[in-house]
């Protein structure tokens, strides 16, 4: 699993029917200081995140069909969990309290 | 996916025995303006491609899901011979041209 | 998951079985900002999209999963045609066609 910022959303009208009334979720993955690593992609919402959250992302088929209860979901990019902090070597990398979209 | 030209074969006498009587190709690749590149990759074929031939092949595990390539030591399978592509609607490669 | 531009079509007769009728098309994957973010790859369609749609895919053993034969060597496939991708407030599907797929 990996970091991510939620960095926008994604309507596809015409999709497969195992994405169907699922939120597509646009992440940009980012190391613990925030910087963005690794290639932009697109993750399905199982955690009620939104735009301006850091995420928990899961990009393994094994799992997501597991977290879907979907044996044969053609998914792989799952949204797993909203950040509330980032600790490393005991100060705060990032603290969802004080992120641009909590406090605005 | 990815396209490349059918530019020799690969023969091992000694090898893994689950590589037994896999015909495996070389392969250049192309990019998709058909401009060669400077790479190559051995691919098991499972449909009868030909010297000279523009094959599509896929790798990673999707490589090992054909009957013949299934739980044997494979990472990239030829799964068409490409008759032809366009961009844009601009023809790029034609076979039979 | 990826966002990505069809950028062209693919016409292969000589295919492996499973494969029959699945539209193969070239797509550019892109990134936030509606950039080419490598290179261009060959991707199942198993929805209807064509050349500048954008549309999203999926890439390794998953995208077999999307195929209607399942037992298939096919490392991509697009999965939707996308009507709107909000980067940043900006839509990427008005942005004009990118141009990684030119000539």
């Amino acid at each position: 699993m990996f970091l991510a910022d939620v960095i926008g959303t994604v309507v596809a009208p015409v999709q497969i029917p195992m994405l169907d009334g699922k939120t597509l979720l646009l992440l940009r993955p980012v190391g613990p200081d925030g910087k963005p690593s690794g290639k932009t992609r697109i993750g399905i919402d199982r955690a009620q995140a939104g735009v301006g959250d850091r995420v928990l992302v899961l990009d393994e088929g094994n799992g997501a069909r597991q977290i879907l209860g979907d044996p044969k979901a053609a998914a792989r990019t799952v949204v797993v969990g909203v950040v509330d902090y980032v600790e490393r070597g005991g100060k705060l990398d990032y603290d969802h309290q004080r992120s641009p979209r909590t406090s605005s | 996916m990815l396209i490349g030209k059918v530019v020799g074969s690969v023969v091992a006498t000694r090898k893994d025995e689950k590589l037994e009587s896999q015909k495996l190709l070389l392969v250049q690749v192309h990019d998709h303006n058909n401009k060669a590149k400077d790479q190559y990759v051995v691919a098991a074929d499972s449909v009868g491609a030909g010297p000279e031939d523009m094959v599509l092949y896929a790798t990673g595990s999707s490589a090992r899901q054909t009957r013949i390539t299934e739980g044997k030591p494979v990472d990239a399978v030829i799964m068409a011979v490409v008759d032809s592509w366009d961009l844009g609607g601009a023809n790029v490669y034609e076979k039979w041209s | 998951m990826y966002l990505a531009r069809v950028i062209g079509r693919v016409v292969a007769t000589t295919r492996y079985e499973g494969l029959d009728g699945v539209a193969l098309q070239w797509i550019q994957p892109l990134d936030e900002h509606g950039a080419p973010m490598g290179d261009a790859m060959v991707a199942c369609a198993v929805v209807s999209t064509g050349p500048g749609d954008l549309v999203h895919f999926v890439d390794g053993r998953e995208a077999a999963l999307a195929c209607p034969t399942t037992f298939v060597p096919v490392d991509a496939s697009i999965l939707g045609f996308v009507e709107q991708a909000l980067s940043n407030g900006k839509d990427l599907a008005d942005a004009p066609v990118s141009s990684g797929g030119a000539r």
